[in-house]
């Protein structure tokens, strides 16, 4: 499997996710946000970071960057994307993902392991998480309160879109396990055609037991398959 | 224009020193020259009120590659690997605008580790902020945790912690201290002496604006009722920018196109020039017509001491400059070429065809005036005896100790900060130090941040020991071996006798336990002046400590791992309550002297735990600090969410003074029972003296006849107050 990790000036998770694509044996390459064209891959990665500074709207600019239409035109011909907090930001920006991703509820930043629920394993990015459906991944962002209209969420729940939701340490999932305000607890969305995934948490921080945890090899082994 | 007395006040110089400026001229000097010598002279550039006394600090060791006098300190740490770091105030600005005067504090320090050419790893602060019920004291906590997470988040470098305290004595005068590590090739690291003449003086970054103009001495100077007015001082951060200038210069550092490269923080573009031209023995003459600025028709006086952030100055080989430019536009940063190094030995400025300033660089480094300021003994206060304790609850006791601002949970503050990012973080901040592991490899480092100002108060030479000891311990109680420490000495008004004999003695204090420890201090920065109406800080020096983990399988951490475990006290206690948090949070006792400190002790308790470490005798491990052994236990049971039972040794000390006593040199070591003579043994033939004191259960902390608590509720009770206190309205 070959890879792709978008480098934006600000990004600062693509070297840990480079890392953890490598761990998993997928050849990867990174990619500058000015370059025209995207090297054969089947996935592609938006780190995590704050693209262009982010100080307009989270991803905002990313979502017009040279790079991204090529992207977006990788992500309609059926190829893999995988965005990773700022990087799912941006997919919202786009309009690969739906929803949008507001400041979170209590204003701070959050930086703190939570627990998710896998609510979807039927699709090419969390096949693995069958055997293991309740995990703990670290979240580190500003903007994370996942926001979509009463239609729209119940679009994403009907078609099975939702791929993570915030719980507690035994599964459920309810307001006080949801750490920014997120409607219906959502950490993680799928496109309909389910090869597009966007998640505010990073597995790519938890891929040994060094690191609290390797949870997060689950998503990178499921790629694999 | 004439330069009245009133200008030569306001630039923060004393008539004596305007003379002397005048004598190394030849002349008097103009506007602008005159704002360059009042950036240099300050006390924050130019340490004229401490060299003396920071001359006799031990700065050497085995690992010491580089010590202080450089932008930051670098010590080797085995195969070409090499850690850079140091510690900075940003307390002035912090304090009149604290979100970006705590961040650009951060970015101040960050790119102090960068322009070494490491890569920024992690950092720290220490930050210290008025009572709680201060009506500035809230507004002054978020802003300042938000403005250091808002840089590092942005950064991508994770946040290792550090230390948050109160006390009423930083009211109108609050500390932000903040320590950045970096990781770097010993083979390549970056310098800032400027070397050869007719080489290109490059200025890379953002553009100059005119914000924090005269930053360093304002620094320089008390706070009175007019503190509000000097915003402008502060100047803006832009962690952006920041990022893409770290990986356009560790990009351009990959080559060999640099000589030297300093980073432009406290005065600026004056400062770095200076510094660089006379630490080569040069000159440097600038063209400022090319400096990139923010706003036009910005004058020479604005743009020589301008300290925006995020700028550097580069000297590169005549001839390689297009391989810089093409870098700093990738990243679509300002480049401009804006002047040469000469062999004048002076700093010549030209604008618009004019020359504006020239100054012997000598007069600007060298010459600065150094004062030997008289200073005050302090006195060791006396023990109060007779106290009647035995009324007093310890489960009370606890509870009130546990939930105080300063010792309650600091989750509140760490998780605004991103303490993963970069994947190698594998102690958190929480413990007794953290450990960053170095990328790739099965090694790490472990770093701290220290300080005691009721201590250094009651008796700075026993606080400076101390604070060193303190850094020292919580660094071994995670399995590292302490290499060398950075420090921040936050002090009061040095013209005063008290003031400056408090940091004679604490300096006094930190010397003997540094050469004592083999513990040298690399890098640091002075703050004086943290005053207000004549009111000082307590004295406050903050010890950033670094030590190296050669093997992460041999690192420990505080938490308790399982049931039916010993726990045992290394170290003697005596009962020494006062300065403790039992005096103060439960009797409401603030005088006495501070616990003292036997350096012999010291050394040989702490070898001998990382003796028990090597030998995987230890399960978790925790050095008895604030509070005393009961508080430690605690904090081993909450964080490893297993209870404990006490029995108290047979000794002729009084429960509540063996429980809380901060006496110095204590770790609390949990080992399973099958070890405890292989533990033993070794402590004995050390000499060592020790205590069993507990064994561990499920849930329930109990002390024998005495009480007991689930640990769920003790967790409560330490979690809730920074909640509390800074719930939205």
């Amino acid at each position: 499997m070959k890879s792709s990790v978008i480098v934006f000036p600000g990004s600062n998770c693509d070297r840990d996710v480079a890392v953890a694509l490598e761990k998993f044996q997928i050849k990867n390459q990174m990619v500058w946000h000015n370059d025209l064209s995207l090297p054969k891959s089947d996935l592609v990665v938006l780190p995590g970071g704050f693209s262009y500074g982010d100080y307009l709207r989270t991803g905002s600019i990313a979502g017009k960057s040279k790079i991204i239409k090529e992207v977006i035109e990788h992500a309609k011909n059926g190829g893999l994307v995988l965005g990773i907090c700022n990087g799912f930001q941006i997919l919202t920006e786009t309009g690969l993902l739906p929803g949008v991703l507001l400041r979170n509820k209590d204003l701070k930043f959050i930086s703190k392991n939570v627990y998710l629920k896998v609510t979807n394993t039927n699709n090419v990015f969390c096949t693995n998480f069958k055997k293991k459906n309740v995990v703990e991944f670290p979240i580190a962002h500003n903007e994370g309160n996942f926001f979509a209209n009463d239609n729209l969420l119940n679009k994403l729940e009907d078609q099975n879109l939702i791929a993570f939701k915030y719980c507690n340490n035994k599964g459920e999932i309810n307001d006080e396990a949801n750490p920014n305000g997120s409607s219906k607890n959502i950490a993680g969305v799928l496109n309909e055609k389910k090869n597009v995934l966007g998640l505010m948490p990073h597995p790519e921080r938890v891929i040994e037991p060094l690191l609290s945890g390797k949870d997060g090899s689950l998503l990178f082994e499921s790629l694999l398959k | 224009m004439t330069i009245s007395n009133e200008i030569i006040k306001n630039h923060g110089l004393k008539k004596d020193e305007y003379k002397k400026i005048i004598k190394l001229l030849g002349r008097n000097p103009n506007l602008l020259e005159l704002g360059i010598f009042s950036a240099m002279w300050n006390e924050h550039c130019s340490y004229k009120s401490s060299k003396k006394y920071l001359k006799k600090l031990p700065t050497k060791n085995k690992y010491v590659i580089q010590g202080p006098g450089e932008n930051a300190g670098v010590i080797s740490i085995g195969e070409d690997d090499a850690i850079v770091f140091k510690i900075e105030s940003h307390n002035h600005p912090s304090f009149i605008e604290p979100y970006q005067g705590a961040a650009t504090g951060v970015g101040g320090i960050l790119r102090d580790v960068f322009t070494m050419g490491a890569r920024p790893i992690a950092t720290l602060n220490s930050i210290h902020f008025g009572s709680p019920d201060h009506p500035k004291t809230k507004n002054l906590l978020n802003g300042v945790v938000s403005g250091i997470g808002g840089y590092g988040n942005c950064m991508g470098i994770p946040n290792a912690g550090g230390e948050v305290k109160f006390n009423s004595s930083y009211n109108e005068n609050i500390l932000v201290n903040a320590m950045a590590i970096g990781h770097v090739n010993k083979k390549k690291i970056f310098y800032s002496t400027a070397k050869g003449e007719n080489q290109s003086v490059i200025y890379v970054g953002s553009k100059t604006g005119r914000d924090g103009i005269h930053g360093a001495s304002m620094a320089s100077a008390e706070f009175d009722k007019n503190t509000d007015d000097k915003k402008p001082t502060v100047q803006v951060g832009d962690p952006f920018t920041e990022k893409l200038l770290l990986e356009a210069c560790l990009e351009l550092m990959k080559g060999d196109s640099i000589i030297s490269i300093q980073d432009m923080g406290a005065a600026g573009l004056t400062s770095s020039s200076v510094e660089m031209a006379s630490k080569g023995n040069l000159g440097i003459k600038i063209n400022l017509d090319k400096i990139p600025c923010r706003e036009k028709n910005m004058t020479p006086y604005e743009m020589m001491l301008s300290e925006s952030q995020e700028r550097m100055l580069l000297i590169i080989k005549s001839g390689k400059e297009h391989f810089a430019e093409e870098i700093f536009k990738k990243w679509d940063l300002d480049f401009a070429i804006i002047g040469k190094t000469t062999n004048t030995k002076k700093l010549v400025l030209n604008y618009k065809d004019n020359q504006v300033a020239n100054i012997p660089l000598n007069a600007l480094s060298t010459e600065v005036p150094i004062y030997d300021r008289k200073w005050k003994k302090s006195i060791r206060p006396k023990k109060k005896n007779n106290l009647n304790l035995e009324k007093i609850k310890i489960l009370d006791s606890l509870k009130k100790i546990l939930s105080s601002p300063n010792n309650s949970n600091k989750k509140w503050v760490w998780e605004q900060y991103d303490n993963t990012v970069m994947g190698d973080t594998i102690q958190k901040p929480g413990g007794d130090a953290s450990v960053i592991r170095i990328h790739g490899k099965n090694k790490g480092i472990a770093a701290t941040i220290d300080s005691s100002s009721h201590y250094c108060s009651a008796h700075p030479l026993s606080g400076g020991k101390q604070v060193v000891c303190e850094a020292w311990r919580n660094l071994v109680s995670v399995g590292s071996e302490p290499i060398a420490i950075t420090n921040c000495l936050n002090f009061g008004n040095p013209e005063k006798e008290i003031v400056m004999g408090q940091f004679v003695e604490c300096l006094d204090g930190i010397s003997e336990a540094c050469t004592y420890l083999d513990f040298p201090i690399v890098s640091g920065n002075v703050s004086f002046y943290n005053e207000t109406n004549n009111k000082s800080i307590e004295p406050t020096p903050a010890i950033g400590g670094v030590g190296l983990i050669r093997d992460l399988n041999n690192m420990v951490s505080q938490n308790l791992k399982g049931i039916n475990n010993l726990i045992i006290v290394i170290g003697k206690t005596t009962g020494h309550l006062h300065q403790s948090e039992f005096f103060r949070e439960v009797m409401n006792i603030t005088d006495g002297p501070p616990p003292e400190i036997n350096l012999f002790n010291e050394k040989n308790n702490g070898l001998s735990l990382q003796n028990l470490i090597s030998k995987k005798l230890i399960k978790s491990a925790h050095d008895i600090s604030a509070g005393g052994i009961l508080v430690t236990l605690s904090e081993m049971c909450l964080s490893g969410n297993i209870g404990a039972l006490v029995k108290l040794p047979n000794n002729n000390i009084n429960k509540h003074e063996y429980l809380f006593s901060e006496d110095q040199s204590r770790y609390a070591i949990e080992i399973a029972q099958k070890d405890r003579s292989a533990v033993c043994d070794i402590l004995k033939e050390n000499d060592i003296f020790y205590e069993i004191i507990a064994k561990t259960q499920k849930d329930i902390l109990e002390l024998n006849n005495d009480f007991s608590i689930h640990i769920n509720d003790l967790k409560k009770l330490n979690n809730n107050w920074f909640y509390n206190y800074n719930r939205l309205q």
